[in-house]
């Protein structure tokens, strides 16, 4: 019997780091196809890291996929390009051909039937497509209520449909992966990490992280309180509206047109940690979708969404 | 500040972040008792709220609130919509906050009987429990009923949050009642720790810092109490266990083990033996991403390899030669029931535990325990939250650990083999023999000279249908034709078996179960001498044939089904049963008003109103005869 101040069998992060490749590992070992959702941010980092250190010194058993809604930040997609070169993952990239088509876009037609069409039906398709049966995602408990009640093995039915009103038990780190033809499993390796968690460990252990985290002079303009940047020559500029220069970093990347920047003098990563530890406003904020109803995030989950 | 100053106070922030230790409690209490407001309430206190979720609880507030347009903290923490709908919380949510002496990370359970499962999923990962009491009621059915979940999931330390202080004028003579009364409880269920406090998780009374308003107590705060509560840990002097997780081959020249220690200590060099197989080897390398490790301990993901090359696989476990844990293949052990479905005595389930996967029967309800009262009591079957001492006997045996001494090696899930729902969760309480003392009697005469013998190949014709399809008719022929062919049979039928065998067993589904898998190892033991026998039985559960089939060798088991509509069986109706069953005057039958459950992927499938019971026979036949 030892008191767990002075056990300490190893350091918060090493505690996270073990319970994440656990994870890991049972996903690979009891799944026939899974992949990874790599969505090129920090979150996706972070597994990325963790999955190569779980499977060491065998390369990841486990390939990438992005779904690219062709409206993430240019730099998210050339660091997406050589991260995948130089971890030798292998990189699967779909996009909703259907979407494209259609010519569907967050200007054209809205934040909420762009991130429908070009991410969450996108999503489905290329779990289809591909017949994974397990897709492993950053999600975190500390993002946000629905996620907060979401299990690490979060089973999913032929439609992808997340039920959380009747969501599988689960106990101590004994994961359930029996699934019928069809459905699957979304699994979440760091449930229990928090915002500043991912930051601590990208620091200690030196992951890469595109360089839209630190603060940079970058072209923006205003719109309803958010400060969007003009990436490419796609943004329609309303009349009078002219980008300007301001020093600006995201907290989460996404698709440029519905991310919105803060103004930040945090151009190293100790500078944005420090600038985490007295900020008032959670990571999310800047997340134009998360606006809509305030039960979205649980609405979009039960569509399929991550 | 400069960059050299950032970097400098961000190593500092993180050495301390680091060594801060981890506390994951739980809070649960019955509906009104204010838990959701007493944790939004904390991660307010702790100023762990952002600004904007301050702003969607203030929205939320107006629209769903419960208090009159004041911050409703409960809303906060209650995340689905269903659930702010109703005003009840259906599954566990996870909150994080941290204060400068440790991180915690708490589960916020529902009260509610029907999701106990969400409950028993938070307690299971807790070391301390909050359980909330409204000062105006004391305790409930709840309370009793969740301190005893927690004492079943082996919590051993329990804040008791007398709430709602403000509402009994802070009366000391209103919380010492409660406070002594639950301290008996709590100590009948075997948890020692108890801390008692007076709060309101409304007024922010005793929750970050002590109340002015009750000078007569004396303790701590809630948050107090949780920064510095001396948490015991099981295990810690077991001897080194480590469940395999993966096999990690990248090239002919490596093979390793990988794993979480589950228990105990190792040191490059140890002697370790592999079990449940018991071969024994030296570790060469503790291998991680970052440089190997002299030694691993509890909680690290490594990955071992050993002097010699071994065939080990997932599931098993690596342990210290010195102090192995036991291998055993039947124990007694403690069931929660989560399954929307009844538990039946002799029904196949999937056990997970640690990285072993098996399968499993309860051979005998000890007792179930009325989660409310905890008064034993007798049963045949468990129903959705109920929770039993059980005998539990597995396919194979395994390596494990009392829970009481470790969770990783003690605790378990049950997994429905047709839904694969996680249907059951228990703990191991001690083996009920141990597997090294069982030897099968080595017989020079095997079943292939038995067979042999006879000039055939054994096999069990399985034929499964309702009353009344021509089961019996069909596997009369085929065991006419078999015989007068030459080969040797035995036929098991359905009436027959159940007047001297199974005479003791009724129609319940329970005893429907337990009647196959009686007929089945009877089937069994017939092939093994070298017959080919012919079952004919109703068999109406998939999860029995699926159970009798796997009792088999491959391609020794083929069920036949004898397709035959309701309506036509129920026309013939021979011996007058359906026409008593439709009378309410024989139960449970099949067809009727106990399900019959068609198989999916019979060897043979016979439609019986296409041909003649012959030629059926004839097919059936030539198919074993092929």
């Amino acid at each position: 019997m030892t008191d767990i101040d002075t056990l300490a069998p190893a350091s918060h992060l090493k505690r996270l780091e073990a319970e994440s490749i656990h994870i890991l590992r049972e996903v690979a070992a009891e799944f026939a196809n899974p992949v990874m959702l790599y969505s090129i941010g920090k979150d996706s980092s972070v597994l990325l890291h963790l999955l190569q250190k779980a499977f060491y010194p065998a390369p990841p058993p486990i390939p990438l996929l992005h779904v690219d809604t062709t409206w993430k930040f240019r730099e998210m997609i050339a660091f997406r390009d050589r991260r995948a070169r130089e971890t030798g993952c292998r990189l699967i990239v779909h996009i909703n051909q259907d979407g494209v088509a259609q010519g569907i876009g967050p200007f054209s037609h809205g934040a909420t039937v762009h991130t429908d069409v070009m991410k969450t039906q996108a999503l489905k398709q290329a779990l289809d497509k591909y017949k994974f049966d397990a897709a492993i995602g950053g999600a975190r408990r500390d993002e946000e209520k629905s996620r907060a009640k979401e299990r690490v093995f979060s089973f999913r039915n032929a439609q992808h449909r997340w039920d959380p009103k009747s969501q599988r038990p689960e106990l101590w780190d004994l994961y359930n992966a029996r699934i019928h033809k069809g459905e699957s499993v979304r699994a979440f390796p760091i449930s229990n990490w928090t915002e500043l968690d991912i930051w601590l460990y990208i620091y200690r252990e030196n992951i890469e992280v595109p360089s839209l985290y630190l603060a940079a002079e970058r072209p923006v303009v205003e719109r309803e309180g958010a400060l969007i940047m003009v990436d490419d020559e796609r943004m329609p500029l309303l009349p009078g509206e002219v980008p300007q220069m301001r020093k600006v970093r995201f907290r989460t990347l996404g698709c440029y047109p519905l991310t919105g920047a803060i103004e930040s003098e945090a151009d190293t990563l100790p500078a944005v940690i420090q600038e985490m530890l007295v900020a008032r406003t959670s990571e999310r904020q800047g997340r134009v979708i998360d606006h809509d109803p305030s039960a979205s995030m649980e609405k979009k989950k039960q569509e399929g969404y991550f | 500040m400069n960059r050299i100053d950032a970097g400098a106070a961000i190593d500092a922030y993180l050495q301390q972040h680091e060594t801060k230790s981890l506390l994951r409690f739980i809070t649960c209490g019955s509906v009104d008792d204010g838990k959701s407001t007493l944790l939004g309430r904390l991660l307010y206190d702790t100023k762990l709220l952002f600004d904007d979720q301050l702003a969607a609880l203030e929205g939320d507030s107006r629209r769903h609130g419960t208090q009159n347009g004041e911050l409703d903290f409960a809303l906060l923490v209650d995340g689905l919509s269903a659930e702010r709908e109703q005003g009840i919380t259906i599954d566990v949510a996870y909150r994080f906050f941290s204060t400068d002496r440790r991180k915690f990370i708490v589960a916020d359970c529902p009260g509610h009987e029907q999701y106990t499962r969400n409950m028993a999923t938070g307690a299971s990962t807790a070391e301390l429990a909050v359980v909330l009491v409204d000062a105006r009621k004391g305790l409930l059915t709840q309370t009793r009923r969740h301190t005893w979940i927690c004492a079943l999931l082996g919590i051993r330390h329990v804040l008791l949050a007398v709430n709602k202080m403000d509402l009994v004028e802070y009366a000391e003579e209103v919380f010492r009642p409660i406070e002594s009364a639950y301290r008996e409880l709590a100590g009948q269920m075997g948890i020692g720790q108890v801390t008692a406090i007076p709060l309101s998780a409304l007024r922010g009374e005793n929750i970050s810092c002590r109340s002015s308003r009750m000078d007569w107590y004396e303790g701590p705060s809630l948050l107090e109490h949780l920064e510095t509560v001396q948490i015991v840990r099981p295990s810690s002097d077991l001897g080194f266990r480590m469940p395999v997780q993966w096999v990690c081959r990248p090239d002919q020249g490596f093979r390793g083990y990988a794993g979480q220690v589950a228990a105990g200590a190792l040191s490059r060099g140890d002697e370790v033996v592999v079990l449940p197989a018991g071969v024994r080897s030296r570790v060469a390398r503790i291998v991680t991403a970052d440089g190997d490790l002299d030694c691993a301990r509890v909680g690290d993901a490594v990955t071992l390899t050993l002097d010699d090359e071994r065939d080990i696989s997932r599931g098993d476990i690596i342990a210290a030669t010195a102090q192995p844990p036991q291998v055993a293949d039947q124990f007694a052990a403690n069931l929660l029931w989560m399954g929307e479905s009844p538990l039946l005595p002799g029904r196949p389930y999937w056990l997970k535990i640690g990285t072993r996967t098996v399968t499993a029967q309860v051979t005998e309800i000890k007792h179930k325990v009325d989660v409310n009262t905890q008064e034993k009591q007798a049963a045949k079957r468990l129903l959705l939250n109920e929770v039993a001492y059980c005998n539990i006997s597995l396919d194979q045996p395994i390596a494990f650990e009392p829970y009481e001494h470790c969770h990783e090696l003690g605790g378990f899930i049950l997994i429905d083999r047709q839904s694969f729902a996680t249907i059951g969760a228990g703990t191991l309480a001690f083996a009920l023999r141990r597997a090294d003392n069982i030897h099968w009697q080595h017989l020079d005469v095997d079943r292939a000279a038995r067979a042999a013998i006879k000039g055939q190949t054994p096999a069990c014709l399985w034929f499964t249908g309702l009353s009344g399809s021509g089961k019996s008719t069909i596997a009369n022929l085929v065991e006419k034709r078999l015989h007068a062919m030459g080969y040797h049979t035995y036929m098991l039928d359905g009436d027959n078996v159940r007047h001297g065998l199974n005479r003791d067993l009724g129609f319940t589904d329970e005893d429907r179960v337990e009647n196959i898998r009686r007929v089945a190892e009877v089937a069994r033991l017939m092939t093994d001498a070298g017959l080919i026998v012919l079952v004919s039985f109703i068999s109406p559960f998939r999860s029995e044939r699926r159970m009798a089939r796997a009792l088999f060798d491959a391609g020794e088991f083929r069920e036949v089904f004898v397709d035959t509509p309701l309506e036509i069986c129920e026309r013939r109706d021979a011996k007058g049963l359906y026409a008593k069953a439709r009378a309410g005057d024989i139960k449970n039958f099949t067809g009727i008003d106990s399900p019959y459950e068609p198989p999916e992927a019979p060897e043979l499938h016979l439609q019986t109103t296409t041909a003649s019971a012959d030629a059926m026979a004839q097919r059936v036949v030539e198919s074993l005869l092929d």
